[in-house]
């Protein structure tokens, strides 16, 4: 039994007219829309699975061009990946971290790459290497165009603004304090840097070499416009299945597709697990 | 000591000008000014993060205007601690001689001094996460004070910790006063929490730093 100095200050009226309403149809909503969005990518991987069979799978990979490609792809992902991150972190450090003129202009051509179309990037990787510059480089230096090396700078081009982006957000969420502090502490910028900071990024940067390997891994529309389509050279796996696809091979498409999916999968876990170990020890 | 003389700083539509001020050697002078009046800003001045547009800084007798912040010896313990997470304890405490190639038989007889001094010494082996803020802030002292500074530059170290803890925190400066006598520039904007320490007062009025308790007229001693 309440008294009447036991009425909450403002009256029972706020606390007795507020309908009583369940948050479950909000959930459920929520649940179905971003529902819809995993259901379509899991419906992709069964489709491809029930595509196929063991056999035509263990036929595809035996085939030696397959072969070829799945390790041209390996390779060429991973020295892309690589590269993406040696170029990316000190780029995106010094966009998170210092102001310079122009800085809006650098921005905005490092975003360039992500929102143009992958075939353009291509085409104009092959301009780029039509100029006077372009071909005395190939000339003195190595091959790029329709060569192993392409394939790389094609992978390279896209994937390094994806490896920027993610790595500027590392770097913008690691406090500056760290690195003012290591500097009184008898640091140079650059002790300050490789003591502090990158240690502090490195989940950050495993995440930008993850993300990098699984795009370079499925780049597919500068490679064939830059570096070809040549088999045992320059045939990395989205070739083989635009390939086999167009030959009208539709099993060896879909194992392939099959493939790629896995060893992306099969990297992803690895990568997720050793990043996860690495910022936790 | 510690001499601010015509600091003038400039960023942005922040401004200081001609800001000028002397702690003796082996002083411990609290700094004390509403919120965003650019305490930090002259600390960190004088830790040499902050390039002024005039001024001049010395720290015992040297002039270090233009020195970078790893040629000035300051030991700097910031606002948020801002702990190196990916280290242990013992390896924060260690990293200024660490830095400076001592031996590792004397920086391992340091940290050990350090964690007993500042009651670290069970966590010296754990990775230096989810420290509670009075821990963060003896490891920020202890790092800041291994390599034996001769200023020490707080900047609000007991503004993120419980009452307990800021009496605890309060007992470790006052050992470190006696121990290692470094002349201390203590930033807060609750003089009350450092009763006792403090043996000069400076306060920002907006626009100047002003010396409101004046060191003791028979020169600093040490309690």
């Amino acid at each position: 039994m309440f008294t009447e100095s036991d009425r909450p200050l403002f009256g029972s009226m706020y606390t007795d007219s507020m309908p009583h309403s369940s948050d479950r149809p909000f959930l459920i909503a929520l649940g179905l829309l971003g529902g819809l969005y995993v259901l379509l990518v899991a419906g992709l991987l069964v489709a491809d699975v029930l595509h196929t069979s063991p056999d035509t799978f263990a036929a595809a990979l035996a085939s030696p061009p397959i072969r070829s490609a799945l390790w041209l792809s390996l390779l060429s992902s991973s020295i892309t990946a690589i590269l993406a991150v040696w170029v990316g972190v000190p780029l995106a450090y010094l966009l998170s971290r210092s102001r310079f003129p122009g800085k809006w202009l650098v921005e905005l051509l490092v975003d360039v790459p992500v929102v143009l179309p992958p075939v353009v990037v291509g085409l104009s990787l092959l301009l780029l290497f039509q100029t006077t510059t372009g071909r005395w480089f190939e000339r003195t230096a190595f091959p790029f165009t329709y060569a192993v090396a392409g394939v790389v700078l094609a992978q390279f081009t896209v994937v390094t603004a994806l490896a920027v982006r993610s790595l500027r957000v590392t770097f913008d969420t690691l406090t500056p304090r760290s690195e003012d502090v290591a500097l009184t502490l008898g640091c140079t910028r650059a002790g300050a840097f490789w003591r502090v900071t990158l240690p502090e990024a490195r989940r950050g940067i495993m995440a930008a070499f993850t993300l990098a390997w699984a795009r370079a891994m499925g780049e597919f529309g500068p490679v064939l416009v830059f570096a070809g389509a040549t088999r045992y050279r320059t045939e990395v796996l989205p070739t083989t299945v635009f390939l086999e696809l167009s030959t009208g091979n539709l099993e060896a498409a879909v194992a392939v597709a099959l493939l790629l999916v896995a060893v992306a999968v099969a990297v992803l876990v690895v990568l997720r697990a050793a990043g996860v170990k690495a910022g936790a020890s | 000591m510690i001499s601010v003389s015509g600091l003038t700083i400039r960023q942005g539509t922040f401004a200081l000008a001609n800001i000028s001020f002397t702690v003796p050697a082996g002083g411990y002078a609290v700094l004390t000014g509403p919120t965003g009046c650019g305490k930090t800003t002259v600390l960190e001045c004088v830790a040499g993060l902050r390039s002024p547009s005039a001024g001049m800084i010395q720290l015992c007798d040297r002039d270090v205007s233009i020195l970078p912040p790893a040629g000035r010896n300051v030991g700097y313990v910031p606002q948020d601690a801002a702990i190196f997470t990916h280290l242990t304890v013992g390896e924060n405490l260690a990293f200024a001689l660490t830095v400076r190639k001592r031996p590792r038989a004397e920086v391992e007889a340091r940290v050990r001094e350090l964690g007993d001094q500042l009651g670290l010494a069970p966590l010296l082996n754990r990775r230096a996460v989810g420290l509670s803020g009075g821990e963060a802030q003896r490891v920020a002292l202890g790092r800041a004070l291994a390599f034996g500074p001769r200023v020490l530059l707080l900047d609000e170290p007991l503004n993120a910790v419980d009452a307990a803890t800021v009496e605890r925190l309060v007992t470790v400066l006052k050992e470190v006063r006696t121990t290692d006598r470094p002349t201390v520039l203590h930033v807060t904007h609750s003089p009350d929490e450092v009763k006792g320490l403090a043996d000069i007062r400076l306060s920002f009025d907006g626009t100047q730093i002003v010396l409101t308790v004046p060191p003791p007229s028979g020169g600093i001693t040490f309690p």
